[in-house]
């Protein structure tokens, strides 16, 4: 019956329609393609055999190969004959925040223990920060974010959309290509009292430089003193040194001091949940009352934005962080993903050495992380790219995680001929 | 703590109207109590529906040990997105096939709704959407925090318990050339009431004519009538005509995925370069708020819809679910003229999809609450996918005292 009537509407009516509508998307204009994501799709265009992707922050093992994680696939095993679906229960929800959060602050810490602080599940590190940027707006319309420069592409996207205008302060140096930690304290001294920072607590995305634990306790003190609001995006907990406690140590020292903090926390990497979307986003508060207003409030900006997250990660998840033995499986699994990526740095910078490259590469290892920031200028990388079809982000940020034993000679090679005239 | 939270000054947020049910009914510890409150279909025993095919389809992806849990794209996964297309506007439609769709996968019908609001806010050039009166709560949210501004157009008549078709063409046609409209593709929430086949037509002419663009939510594909073409006919009728169109797509409801977070928004457009263009500017709107859909769910519906044995095992087991509600319809009708009960009921066999408005004011639910434990929106609607045999007696009774002793 429809099919009938469908075609005689069509005889009918499409010419007067098509006459008649208004040309409403004329003026779209194609808009800019994202500078990381875009990198992945011309690498799976290139047919090239010897192709290398060090684009997107994703953790490959030494084939090139994605990983699922050991701990990850019991999980899914454990799973498969479940009979969630229903949206998420309460307390599957609530189990997750509880162990993302002892990850954070410590499984003894008194915050959880006492309940000071809001927090829900978020769409990976994305979802968080832009629920927190949304939340910001909400309750302090006039605020602003300051930013590293640089800081990972996307966050300038989140914020922006959210109608929190931004401002950079001092980060990255790019002559010692290290932190540029003066000039840091001076932008923090210098931003009125009380503005918002977004910090990130290892594994600097893109730069892979950190502060060190005596420059975290001084620019700590300096948010205490200026009443700053500091929160921390941690999308590599576990790939900087290894070690996951480790890791959370710079947030730690901020909640030692007394500052009062929200921090995003993404599972994309260290469990290698990518495609899952699973992360948490938690505020601290006063108080356990407090924390109850907060989180319904982070509860409904959710709401109107996509209801609530996707149920499958959040119980792969939970399923791991609260089973001891799965969690000591996902712990060392860790720790193998940040050694390989730590021990190709070395080859790398080894490589590069004994090429007798006329520049300093120590950056290589100094550099903590999933990245290295190369230092390479956008024609050095554009090179890189038409010649030996090896691709990175033009600001010159290389993945780690996509170098492997069987292509860090090849790799080593390029980047000697595109730089070794300087 | 040493210093005072920088939002010390927060309020509680209000729960969430049909959620909050949910909550207040985990809390009642009466052995009768009976939850009607949110839209998510129950079996006869009362229990949760995890669809036979759905199961088979997951079994299916964790054995495959090929399969890796990278990132998708920010449009989602490709498949997914072109057999989503097929099934809301027809696996023949002439628009697929000049490529003038663009199909990007989101979360659910609520993510589906809310990127296609953003993607509207930035680049349509009349920022009003008219909604019908009443629909679901969550949409006046969605396009309000998009940046649109929201109107009504009447719909329900609480007098006849349908619809006000003349109130509806007349707000419709006062609308100015250009707006938004929002339009329940089928089993419209919260009332059940649809419009009929000759109604629809007038409503695309009169939309057409003044250049009112179509944005259909499509919750319900396969739960109203048990056919998902026949339910999918509104949108259909739309896209034939040539003209443009947005429709949301949810898998929550009728392949049972409600945690999965599955759905797509399609926009149709003129050309196939139009179209182009325009999911270009949808990824600038998904990449700041999630960067990319969930594999999971997706993955599943993937694998169903395009295997010809698992499509049809879909299909047979979602009829069964539509059966199911459409019975409970009757047996709530039926209980109800024997027992007397005041008032014409017949609504509840002509209102269609999951729910029924009942016409019970707020004194009355609430009565219904305190006294039967039986739990529902304030504005009188109830999921008929919570009722079952066992339990139409005790609604029965809570609704005949109600009616006769309260308000």
């Amino acid at each position: 019956m429809w099919k009938c009537f469908s075609t005689r509407a069509s005889r009918c009516f499409s010419t007067s329609a098509s006459n008649k509508a208004l040309k409403w998307w004329d003026h779209v204009a194609p808009a800019p393609k994202d500078p990381i994501t875009s990198v992945t799709e011309a690498f799976l265009a290139d047919t090239s055999p010897t192709k290398i992707n060090l684009g997107v922050g994703a953790y490959r093992d030494d084939e090139g190969k994605p990983v699922v994680l050991q701990c990850v696939k019991e999980a899914e095993a454990k799973i498969a004959g479940c009979d969630f679906l229903e949206s998420v229960s309460s307390a599957v929800s609530s189990k997750l925040v509880e162990e993302s959060v002892k990850l954070v602050y410590g499984k003894n810490s008194d915050i959880i223990k006492e309940g000071r602080f809001a927090g829900v599940q978020a769409l990976s590190g994305t979802g968080a920060c832009r629920l927190f940027a949304e939340f910001q707006r909400r309750f302090y319309p006039e605020s602003q974010i300051y930013m590293t420069d640089p800081t990972w592409s996307n966050h300038h996207n989140i914020w922006r959309d959210a109608l929190v205008p931004e401002r950079t302060f001092h980060y990255y140096h790019p002559d010692s290509k290290g932190l540029d930690f003066s000039a840091l304290l001076d932008d923090v001294k210098n931003a009125p009292d009380g503005s918002f920072f977004l910090l990130h607590p290892c594994a600097h995305n893109p730069t892979g430089v950190d502060p060190t634990e005596e420059q975290w306790r001084e620019i700590s003190y300096l948010f205490k003193v200026k009443n700053h609001f500091p929160f921390f995006d941690m999308a590599y907990q576990g790939f900087a040194s290894g070690d996951l406690d480790r890791d959370a140590r710079s947030i730690q020292i901020f909640v030692e001091d007394g500052n009062v903090i929200g921090c995003a926390q993404s599972f994309a990497k260290n469990m290698g949940l990518y495609g899952h979307r699973v992360g948490c986003l938690n505020v601290l508060c006063n108080d356990a009352k407090q924390a109850v207003a907060i989180k319904s409030q982070l509860q409904q900006i959710a709401r109107a934005m996509y209801s609530s997250p996707p149920i499958h990660g959040i119980l792969l998840v939970s399923g791991i962080l609260s089973d001891p033995n799965m969690k000591a499986l996902w712990v060392k699994e860790v720790k193998a993903m940040a050694n390989r990526i730590q021990s190709l740095r070395t080859t790398l910078r080894k490589s590069l050495e004994q090429l007798s490259s006329p520049l300093n590469w120590e950056h290589i290892t100094n550099q903590v992380g999933m990245f290295c920031f190369s230092g390479l200028t956008p024609e050095q990388v554009d090179r890189l790219l038409r010649e030996f079809h090896i691709y990175m982000t033009l600001d010159g940020r290389m993945s780690m995680a996509g170098v492997t034993t069987g292509n860090v000679s090849y790799l080593a090679n390029a980047i000697h001929e595109v730089t070794k005239f300087g | 703590m040493d210093s005072s939270s920088v939002f010390a000054n927060i309020v509680r947020a209000p729960e969430d109207a049909i959620l909050g049910v949910t909550v207040a009914y985990n809390k009642d510890s009466s052995p009768d109590k009976l939850n009607l409150g949110v839209g998510a279909y129950r079996t006869e025993e009362g229990k949760p529906l995890v669809l036979k095919v759905v199961r088979r389809a997951e079994q299916m992806l964790v054995n495959d040990n090929s399969r890796v849990k990278e990132y998708l794209p920010i449009v989602g996964l490709a498949d997914f997105n072109k057999l989503s297309a097929k099934l809301i506007f027809g696996a023949d439609s002439p628009a697929i096939q000049e490529n003038r769709v663009t199909t990007v996968q989101c979360l659910s019908g609520t993510g589906s709704l809310r990127v296609g609001a953003e993607f509207l806010a930035r680049h349509y050039h009349q920022l009003t959407i008219y909604i019908p009166n009443p629909t679901w709560g969550n949409h006046t949210k969605i396009f309000g925090l998009a940046g649109l501004s929201v109107k009504a157009y009447r719909y329900y008549d609480p007098a006849t318990r349908g619809l006000d078709f003349q109130g509806l063409l007349e707000d419709l046609g006062a609308a100015p050339s250009g707006s938004i409209v929002l339009l329940h593709a089928c089993a419209h929430n919260p009332t059940g009431v649809d419009p009929t086949i000759e109604q629809w037509e007038q409503i695309r002419q009169l939309m057409r004519s003044k250049g009112l663009l179509p944005f259909f939510d499509s919750a319900y594909q396969g739960f109203a009538s048990g056919n998902l073409d026949a339910d999918a006919g509104s949108v259909r009728m739309f896209v034939a005509d040539g003209g443009e169109c947005l429709a949301a797509q949810s898998y929550a409801k009728n392949m049972g995925l409600y945690g999965e977070r599955v759905g797509a928004l399609s926009i149709v457009c003129k050309t196939a370069d139009v179209a182009s263009r325009v999911e270009s500017q949808l990824k600038l709107v998904i990449r700041p708020m999630y960067s990319n859909p969930p594999i999971h769910g997706a993955s599943i519906v993937a694998t169903i819809l395009k295997d010809r044995d698992m499509y049809n095992e879909w299909t047979v087991e979602l009829k069964a679910m539509a059966d199911r509600i459409i019975s409970m319809r009757q047996q709530l009708f039926d209980s109800l003229s024997a027992r007397g009960t005041p008032g014409d009921w017949s609504h509840i066999i002509k209102q269609i999809g999951m729910f029924t408005f009942t016409g019970l004011n707020t004194k009355q639910v609430a009565f219904m609450t305190k006294e039967y434990h039986i739990y529902m929106t304030s504005d009188g609607r109830i999921s008929m996918a919570g009722l079952s045999s066992r339990t139409v007696p005790h609604l029965t009774e809570a609704i005949h005292a109600a009616v006769t002793r309260s308000g």
